[in-house]
């Protein structure tokens, strides 16, 4: 049996890879309960990247996306609307099957993209990772998902905002960096902050679905999975990690609360709203 | 082709001499193929199965927190709060087995009395012989027809706390002044629930619960997780290369696979928002809302 502080040293990093701790990880009667807990906070590292990293590329693509749909032009709208559309309809774990066997089809040696004056090799068999290509399958998610509630709050950008933008002879880029862009946002965070609950939520898709975890280098579903598989003990596995996913949970509030507190910094105090953690449901 | 194996077309005793159109004729009706294809009919199994019986959880649960009697109010919010605030993923994992091992504790305890070695011995999970549920030597429907309920229970578990959260709004949403004329007439607490509030909650739920059952249709590929030979297991089974060992050799096709999958489920969305939409108005005619307003002024 180890103790805790051995299960620290050799488990922490873990999820790294093998080199970062133990090379095997612990099995059968050989399981305590304080690998349980520090194996699945290792496998937090990929969560937060994975969340981090999609709502971070996710949020300007959405942006763009969201502009696109309301705009008047239907050669941009049409296109952004079936992307929402596609994304939003169907579940994200057939989509990480479906973009998973779609990359594995690529030519391994990588795809040449000439550029005229530098030809650019676009290494094709990253994307059948987990880190690369999963993370392009959140992005994509996240990204509809998001478009989708800038565009209601596009919609709902109050008339006189606008007409005063306007008046004061604002107009094009600066109309929109000034006014529409700090509206939209404003109007969007409190359901925006719950998109990045669902999102960090669904993370737990990632290794569940076709991506392979190298090395047993998971995220903290992934290994609490392992441990109730490996234990057949629900009761433990589990709920550890479920009370990091409210910890995480809390941390996005948190932090989305305090960027809500400096979107509405103009506002009277009692008319701000207040970002409500509203936990919902599998995408 | 095994032997015995009916064949949908006569001329797909040799497939590999046929021309392209009769080999995929003969590939797309082979016995495999048709385990596919009943798969969608296991998510709409599904589908219909979980709905009601999570709207039901859900009414019983917005009646439990709306409830007087505390003890009922508090486990009607405690049921409420804690399955919406755990990632919906762990539950759908978690309550199969541990329901499993929950029920198969209990005949433990039924059958086998005198039994007195611990439950849990290292990593397994022992009872007597008697107590396994399904029982030993079970055929094989009656396992996927166990492992199925198990999961219809824990999809009705999981949304119809989501159900139950969005009927309390409903319920709240109805006006005040209804129940109290309601009240007023001599009606009971429960006689105004039930002719006032009940018929009238609808209207208000519907957006929660078309949003719901969208969430439900995107749940249902989770299937294959629980060890279900769903359409993702085909999928997968179906899509794998196979070399020229088979009968129909044929290089990675998973995409395609994936790709009806993933129009499937698109279809499957928009047809319930399209649906959604006129029950939706079909609704709000002559109710007290901002579209029951709008219907009645385009028909006046």
């Amino acid at each position: 049996m180890r103790t805790c502080a051995e299960s620290f040293d050799g488990y922490i990093l873990r999820a790294l890879g093998r080199d970062w701790g133990e090379r095997l990880l612990p099995r059968n009667l050989d399981i305590t309960v304080c690998d349980q807990v520090i194996l699945i906070a290792s496998g937090l590292i990929w969560t937060v990247y994975f969340a981090a990293v999609a709502i971070f590329i996710g949020f300007f693509l959405a942006v763009a996306v969201a502009l696109a749909k309301s705009s008047e032009n239907m050669w941009l709208s049409r296109p952004a609307s079936a992307f929402v559309f596609i994304f939003r309809g169907s579940p994200l774990f057939i989509q990480f099957f479906f973009f998973y066997s779609a990359f594995v089809l690529l030519p391994r040696s990588g795809i040449d993209v000439p550029l005229g004056f530098v030809t650019l090799t676009v290494n094709t068999s990253a994307l059948t990772t987990a880190q690369v290509g999963g993370l392009i399958v959140l992005v994509l998610n996240t990204t509809a998902y998001s478009a989708e509630l800038f565009v209601g709050a596009l919609r709902s950008i109050p008339k006189g905002d606008l007409e005063a933008a306007d008046a004061y002879g604002l107009s094009g880029f600066t109309k929109f960096r000034r006014v529409v862009f700090p509206s939209m946002l404003r109007l969007a965070w409190p359901s925006y902050t719950n998109e990045a609950i669902f999102l960090t939520h669904s993370t737990t898709l990632v290794f569940l679905s076709a991506f392979p975890a190298r090395e047993q280098a998971g995220e903290a579903f992934y290994y609490a999975r392992y441990f109730v598989d490996q234990t057949f003990n629900p009761f433990v596995g589990y709920p550890i990690v479920a009370a990091y996913f409210i910890v995480l949970t809390l941390a996005i509030v948190g932090v989305f609360g305090l960027a809500n507190r400096y979107l509405n910094r103009h506002l009277p105090r009692e008319r701000r709203p207040r970002v409500r953690f509203r936990p919902q449901y599998v995408r | 082709m095994p032997r015995g194996a009916r064949l949908m077309f006569a001329f797909c005793t040799d497939p590999a001499s046929l021309p392209q159109w009769q080999w995929f004729a003969c590939y797309l009706t082979t016995a495999t193929h048709f385990a596919f294809y009943r798969s969608f009919f296991m998510v709409m199994l599904l589908l219909v199965i979980t709905a009601p019986i999570a709207l039901a959880m859900g009414l019983l649960g917005a009646m439990a927190v709306r409830s007087r009697i505390w003890p009922v109010s508090w486990l009607g919010k405690g049921y409420v709060n804690i399955v919406r605030g755990v990632p919906d993923i762990v539950f759908f994992m978690f309550v199969p087995i541990a329901l499993g091992q929950g029920i198969e504790w209990v005949f433990h305890q039924i059958q086998c009395p005198d039994w007195d070695q611990p439950i849990r011995q290292g990593n397994d999970f022992i009872v007597c012989r008697d107590a396994k549920v399904p029982p030993v030597g079970s055929p094989v429907w009656v396992r996927d027809a166990y492992a199925f309920s198990m999961a219809v229970i824990a999809y009705a578990l999981v949304f119809g706390a989501f159900a139950a959260n969005t009927l309390y709004g409903a319920m709240q949403a109805v006006p005040r002044a209804q129940v109290e004329t309601a009240e007023a007439y001599g009606m009971t607490r429960a006689q105004a629930f039930r002719r006032v509030v009940m018929p009238q909650m609808w209207v208000y739920a519907l957006p929660g619960l078309s949003n719901i059952w969208q969430i439900l249709i995107k749940a249902t590929p989770l299937l294959f997780l629980l060890g279900l030979q769903d359409a993702v297991y085909w999928a997968r089974e179906l899509g794998g290369q196979k070399t020229s060992l088979y009968t129909y050799p044929h290089p990675d096709w998973r995409v395609w696979y994936f790709l009806v999958l993933l129009c499937f489920y698109l279809f499957l969305t928009w047809v319930s928002e399209r649906g959604f939409a006129r029950l939706n108005a079909r609704l709000s005619l002559g109710q007290a809302t901002a579209a029951g307003e709008r219907l009645r002024k385009v028909q006046a």
